[in-house]
């Protein structure tokens, strides 16, 4: 249901921003080949809406004039901690000293120069700190009211939202977490659950009209993979460390190579899930809004041009939504199952030789 | 290269509101969650043995009863069959006895049928012989009433005596 409300949306929208691209086309055409050519040129760059679209941002704009100021919080060493509202910096207007540039906020001087030599640290609550602050709010209420539920609705079969998430709380539980993790599995669980339900949550916020790109955002999959390696070598036993040191069953002529090859997977395993969450949230992003600007190209072209596209497009955007809709929970849910078996190779105790098993499991290869 | 930048302000966001809701989420819901999902699973698995274990009983419960059945029956039979002998043997043995009494009754009934006979026989012999002699006594007397007849006889009876 909520895709199809998505969809919806975004042909309605799609259509609407065809028609008015048209429009513009038309006018321009109409003022005389000059400037038209000039304003063509300016008027639809594809490469810098996508990169809006999928950037971090210091207000939440919903459409085009309609952006939500948010407060920039910023950190300077002469100047200290400093608040304001993100609509002073809106069209690179300079505030109080400070300028907007390309996403970063810059110390200037009179003359609107940027001085090089002050560091300025920004903590603003952008918008994907935002988004971040509404999906946390969004789990937070959500499963601590399925906890109530659960002490209400003891000893009686789940219900409502409870009924609804159950399955899938069992699902990271049975699925991922007890064949990863082996008996001790109780003790990651939050961490899984709380892992697979962010992530999710994010992916799904994400496909929103107009909502932020959290999961695609490098930070983001940054700290989630680095809390992972954390997890992971924290809760390394013996056989874990010595696996690194002394690979079994390797000649010991290979041992040159093969510890520094160990060592590096030690760092790849982060990164790759740090890269997978990043590159396929945000891939999937650039499909839909690459789908959606080749109505404006061809918009540019000609307005019947601009129609007759988003005949293929629409449809097609559409079938990409629904991809996107799968690879949400996809890469929740991988993330997640190899976060488990990364810490299941950690803590497992080797009675044998380990044979690769939740060292480069098989979810390697998904996505 | 923006994008594969991580952005500061974000990631110490990211820090800081993930643990917080890794921390709040264990506390608050999934230790709930978890607990509760053991507490019922243990509770199902519970109620499931239980069903195993009262089938299992039941079970034997039956196989005894039917033991017992069976030998109930069993024995059911050996009395019917033991009751019939007696029945048999006692109207066997009544049978006989009634054969030998009723022969035993029929012996003295015979007897003393037989006593009763000569008895009148007897009786009826002495009766026919003083009814006999009365007769001839009458007959006599009204026979030699007179000389006559008297005489008459004594004739006849030298006649026969001869004719021997």
């Amino acid at each position: 249901m909520m895709s199809s409300s998505i969809n919806r949306f975004l042909l309605a929208f799609a259509l609407l921003f065809s028609t008015v691209a048209g429009a513009f086309a038309q006018e321009h055409t109409a003022e005389g080949g000059h400037e038209a050519h000039a304003e063509e040129k300016k008027g639809f760059k594809v490469g810098d809406m996508i990169t809006h679209h999928i950037s971090d941002d210091k207000g939440w704009e919903f459409a085009h004039g309609l952006t939500l100021p948010l407060p920039v919080i910023l950190y300077t060493a002469d100047r200290g901690v400093e608040v304001f509202s993100s609509s002073r910096l809106a069209h690179g207007e300079v505030y109080n000293g400070y300028k907007l540039e390309h996403g970063h906020v810059h110390r200037v001087d009179e003359a609107g120069k940027p001085v090089e030599d002050i560091h300025v640290s920004d903590f603003s609550i952008s918008k994907n700190v935002a988004s971040l602050l509404i999906s946390a709010l969004i789990l937070f209420f959500v499963f601590t009211s399925i906890a109530k539920s659960y002490t209400v609705n003891k000893g009686k079969a789940p219900k409502g939202l409870q009924s609804f998430l159950e399955p899938i709380v069992m699902f990271v539980r049975d699925e991922i977490a007890k064949p990863n993790l082996g008996p001790k599995y109780e003790k990651y669980l939050p961490y899984l659950l709380t892992l697979f339900f962010f992530i999710l949550v994010n992916n799904l916020l994400g496909l929103l009209p107009g909502g932020a790109n959290l999961t695609g955002n490098i930070a983001v999959t940054m700290v989630l993979a680095v809390i992972t390696f954390f997890v992971t070598n924290f809760s390394g036993n013996k056989h874990y460390w010595m696996h690194l040191v002394k690979p079994t069953g390797v000649p010991v002529a290979l041992l040159p190579i093969m510890i520094p090859v160990e060592i590096v997977g030690l760092f790849m395993k982060p990164l790759s899930l740090m890269i997978r969450l990043f590159a396929n949230i945000t891939a999937g992003h650039i499909i839909i809004l690459a789908l959606l600007s080749l109505i404006f190209i061809a918009g540019q072209a000609s307005a019947g041009t601009g129609y007759g596209v988003s005949l293929i497009v629409v449809p097609f955007t559409l079938f990409m939504n629904l991809i996107e809709l799968l690879v949400a929970f996809l890469q929740a849910f991988i993330f997640t199952l190899l976060t488990s078996m990364y810490i299941g190779s950690a803590i497992e105790d080797h009675h044998e030789a380990d044979h690769g098993i939740g060292y480069e499991g098989p979810g390697e290869e998904i996505g | 290269m923006d994008l594969l930048t991580p952005d500061i302000g974000l990631l110490v966001w990211q820090v800081v509101i993930f643990g917080l809701l890794f921390f709040l989420l264990s506390k608050f819901a999934w230790g709930p969650i978890a607990s509760s999902l053991k507490e019922r699973e243990n509770s199902i698995q519970g109620a499931l043995d239980l069903a195993e274990k009262t089938r299992g009983e039941m079970a034997k419960l039956k196989s005894e009863n039917e033991q017992i059945l069976a030998q109930a029956r069993i024995e059911r039979d050996t009395i019917l069959r033991g009751a019939k002998e007696t029945a048999d043997r006692v109207i066997a043995e009544a049978r006989d006895k009634a054969v030998a009494e009723g022969q035993r009754m029929l012996e003295q009934a015979r007897d003393a049928m037989q006593n009763e006979r000569q008895a009148l026989v007897a009786s009826m012999k002495k009766d026919v012989v003083n009814l006999s002699i009365e007769v001839a006594e009458k007959v006599l007397r009204r026979e030699l009433a007179d000389k006559a007849s008297q005489e008459k006889l004594v004739q006849d009876l030298v006649a026969s005596s001869r004719l021997n």
